[in-house]
């Protein structure tokens, strides 16, 4: 920098000091947001002043005391074990982010998976398969998510009674209780086999590392799928294996009017499922798309004459490409599809949303109720969008 | 031509090509081909047979007028019941309006699309042949209102005059500037900016239509609106509001010399931004009545529309701050160095510019919107999805959700399919100018 002849003798630009004058606009830029943030504060505060007086006058007390209150909602479907005869308002709320994240999970893995099939279908030489999709992708995005999430339930409403209900042998049942599906038993061998899985994966991935070393050094690449499959499916298998290979089902038994045993899916969870995957996929098919057309067609062709074929030239030339492009706007996607299983409270799939308003109705904390439900929201937008924001970094072009 | 398809003598072109290029191209193609087929076929028949041929369009009442719907139990599942539709399509599109005055919502409907429509030509927009007939239209209009006004104050003056007693003479007067002042803003927009006059003059009709009270139009409480133009009026007041509101907000966030007023926008951004919208609909439905000071009481349908603005803005305001952001730096300081103030550099500079540059994901984030507004359901308010719900909690007609669902579900892709397939026109429009 000082090198450059045209800098030599240059002095820095002298320091300006704010005059107190209004034609001074770094003096206005103060006054404008003294008059700003005062007028923020003001609303704050009077808005504050009132929801104080509003409070006390209806005799609500504020604070978080309510979460150790024995809560009383009675709650369908749990991932933790719940008594709401015993259990307080805390943990029928965690209860609630539990099933939010139920959803949130399943269906951001389901959604990307359908959504890239669909993506790439709409580019697929097939004119049937193009049209078909396209089809697809215009219209599911131009029908309100709720109106479908009220659809898909209705629909699992008209399913037949547990007693006619459609079945696949005496494992699987199909009626208006959801479906029915046999549980395994988990047994100490099942925790060592799944112990077992995650060492395997551990140890895939650090062969992989070496694999990639070996490559950078001899050219030459020792094989990876063997150790992979060998790690991660032969281990969890040997360790069950010795382990007496326990596989004991709980199949699901009609009595009476309803089912016993069994794992269930509920037909609220099933709906909801079914909805946000639906819709999100749609979105999703399109990021996917525009990714892909994104690439230059000489990536393709470039690759094609190097002799790779069209499914390797996908996976290995234009993908991670179009990741760059795609990884952006699905993380938006995610949030969304996160954002609307809150939807979940029309249908009565008890997620946090849906806890924390029965919550809101039965203690009048209308307030503390309303930042409960933002408060978690944040944390996973805030969650998924760091996580994807340092993903995005790592697979960045490195520049200059 | 290839040497194979000489040898061959397999057409390149016509039906037969066209069918092995994009149909039986592979192996793989033909096997999607005819599996698609067979499920696109039969799918189709059976939707045809279900919505047309096996449908049944009207059913028998009883003396009491209760729809008899025996018919419909026994095609359900082969053919839809749309006598459903028949007979509630006016509690649908309507609500609960009262029944003699739903010419007035219906008029609503068709004011709204004929707005849409007519916003989508560029012509309205700019200053031409047909926003000199908006001005020509709204000077006739003003003048009829200025003569109207000035032949009742002649009246008043000759009553006064020849000794008619009037008990307050001022009243009429009054209320005769109260008219003109607020017809006075509508012509004057119209006069000096024809568009936005145009969204002004046809939101402030609606309303009156609306709401009733003038014209001799009985007045309509909030209370009895409902249906299609509940929707239409949350999403497009919704976001005739929320986008200034946007653009202020946007201007904020990209702000460096304020940088109290910078963190105020980030942080109204993301924190709408990061949760849902039903969080901000049940803030409007149960926390609003807190923050209002004892006495005052908000109508509901008001404040779940200060919450779809409030929402809206946060979403539209990054749509706005991406177009700021793509504009070169040059325009900002070539601006500066011809001493323009902020106000005139981002008035006549930035933001037209800026603003074209992000049309087609501005209609996008308007299309979300207007499916968005359906959440509304969930704190109780009419609007179409929940007048549908309505309908359907009628008695006889409860197991017909299907064929409500289906009706509601084409309404919403008629207007989200002319708005995306504006967007796209738009897209390319742009792309090919950018080309160029």
């Amino acid at each position: 920098m000082s090198d450059d002849p045209r800098m030599s003798g240059a002095r820095a630009a002298p320091k300006r000091r704010i005059r107190l004058s209004w034609s001074d606009p770094a003096f206005r830029a103060i006054v404008w947001q003294i008059v700003i943030a005062g007028v923020v504060v003001a609303i704050g505060w009077y808005l504050f002043s009132n929801t104080n007086r509003n409070l006390s006058a209806r005799r609500i007390a504020t604070g978080f005391g309510f979460l150790d209150r024995v809560a009383g909602i009675p709650i369908g479907e749990s991932l933790i074990s719940y008594n709401p005869a015993e259990d307080t308002y805390g943990r029928a709320l965690w209860i609630g982010v539990l099933n939010t994240l139920k959803v949130a999970v399943i269906g951001v893995v389901l959604a990307t998976l359908l959504g890239t099939v669909i993506g790439i279908g709409r580019l697929s030489s097939n004119w049937l398969m193009a049209k078909l999709t396209a089809f697809y992708v215009e219209t599911i995005r131009d029908i309100p998510l709720l109106l479908q999430l009220l659809f898909w339930y209705t629909m699992l409403q008209g399913l037949p009674a547990p007693r006619q209900s459609w079945r696949i042998g005496d494992a699987v049942f199909l009626s208006n209780r959801g479906i029915k599906v046999p549980y395994l038993i988990w047994e100490t061998a099942h925790t060592w086999a799944f112990y077992g899985f995650v060492a395997g994966t551990i140890g895939t991935f650090l062969w992989n590392r070496r694999a990639n070393a070996a490559q950078e050094r001899t050219g030459i690449r020792p094989a990876v799928w063997p150790v992979g499959l060998a790690a991660m499916l032969g281990l969890p298998l040997a360790i069950w294996g010795i382990m007496g290979a326990p596989m004991a089902w709980e199949l699901p038994v009609l009595r009476g009017f309803n089912f016993q045993g069994g794992g269930t899916v509920s037909p609220e969870y099933f709906a909801l499922l079914a909805g946000l995957v639906l819709y999100t996929a749609g979105y999703i098919a399109e990021i996917v798309r525009s990714g892909i057309q994104a690439i230059a067609v000489g990536q393709w062709e470039a690759a094609g004459a190097l002799g790779l074929r069209r499914g390797a030239i996908l996976r290995h030339i234009v993908l991670p490409q179009a990741l760059r492009v795609i990884i952006p706007p699905m993380t938006s996607q995610y949030l969304n599809l996160t954002k609307n299983s809150s939807l979940a409270v029309a249908i009565g799939f008890q997620d946090v949303v849906s806890i924390a308003n029965t919550t809101l109705n039965q203690t009048g904390q209308a307030v503390e109720g309303i930042a409960v439900i933002m408060a978690v929201y944040l944390t996973i937008s805030l969650s998924i969008s760091l996580f994807m924001n340092w993903y995005n970094a790592r697979i960045a072009l490195v520049g200059r | 031509m290839s040497d194979a398809a000489v040898a061959r003598k397999i057409p390149t072109i016509g039906a037969v090509a066209w069918l092995r290029a994009n149909l039986f191209g592979s192996w793989v193609s033909t096997a999607i081909t005819l599996a698609l087929g067979y499920i696109v076929l039969r799918v189709g028949i059976a939707f045809v047979d279900w919505a047309f041929v096996n449908a049944i369009w009207h059913v028998p009442y009883s003396k009491t007028g209760i729809a008899e719907t025996a018919v419909c139990q026994n095609t359900k599942g082969t053919g839809a019941c749309w006598a459903v539709i028949v007979d509630k399509y006016r509690l649908i599109l309507f609500g609960r309006f009262p029944y003699d005055e739903q010419w007035r919502p219906a008029v609503v409907i068709v004011l709204f699309v004929a707005l849409f429509a007519l916003s989508t030509i560029r012509a309205v927009w700019r200053k031409g042949t047909t926003a000199r007939w908006v001005q020509r239209v709204a000077l006739a209009g003003a003048g009829l209102i200025v003569l109207d006004n000035a032949v009742d104050l002649l009246l008043i003056v000759a009553s006064v005059g020849f000794g008619v007693h009037i008990s307050d003479p001022l009243a009429p007067v009054l209320e005769m500037l109260n008219t003109i002042g607020k017809c006075g803003l509508v012509f004057g927009l119209l006069l000096l900016w024809p568009a936005i006059g145009v969204w002004v003059a046809t939101l402030a009709v609606i309303f009156m239509l609306m709401s009733g009270g003038i014209l001799g139009l009985s007045v309509v409480p909030v209370d009895y609106w409902g249906g299609l133009p509940i929707t239409l009026i949350l999403a497009t007041f919704g976001l005739a509001f929320a986008f200034p509101l946007a653009v202020l907000v946007a201007l904020g966030r990209r702000s460096t010399q304020m940088p109290a007023v910078k963190t105020l926008c980030v942080v109204y951004v993301e924190l709408i931004r990061g949760v849902p919208l039903i969080s901000v609909l049940f803030m409007a439905s149960v926390m609003f009545p807190l923050f209002m000071p004892p006495g005052i009481n908000i109508d509901k349908l008001l404040r779940a529309q200060i919450a779809v603005i409030l929402f809206a803005a946060a979403y539209l305001a990054e749509v706005v701050r991406g177009g700021l952001q793509a504009l070169p730096k040059g325009q900002t300081e070539a601006a500066d160095a011809l001493g323009l103030t902020y106000w005139q550099k981002t008035g006549f500079i930035i933001l037209p510019q800026a603003l074209r540059l992000v049309i087609p994901p501005l209609v996008n984030t308007f299309i979300g919107f207007f499916k968005d507004t359906s959440l509304v359901l969930i704190i109780g308010i009419f609007d179409l999805l929940t007048m549908g719900k309505v309908a359907l909690s009628d008695p006889p007609w409860q197991s017909f959700s299907t064929e409500v669902y289906v009706f509601l579900a084409f309404i919403y892709i008629l207007f989200c399919y002319g708005m995306s397939r504006y967007s796209r026109g738009l897209e390319r429009e742009l792309n090919s100018a950018r080309g160029r």
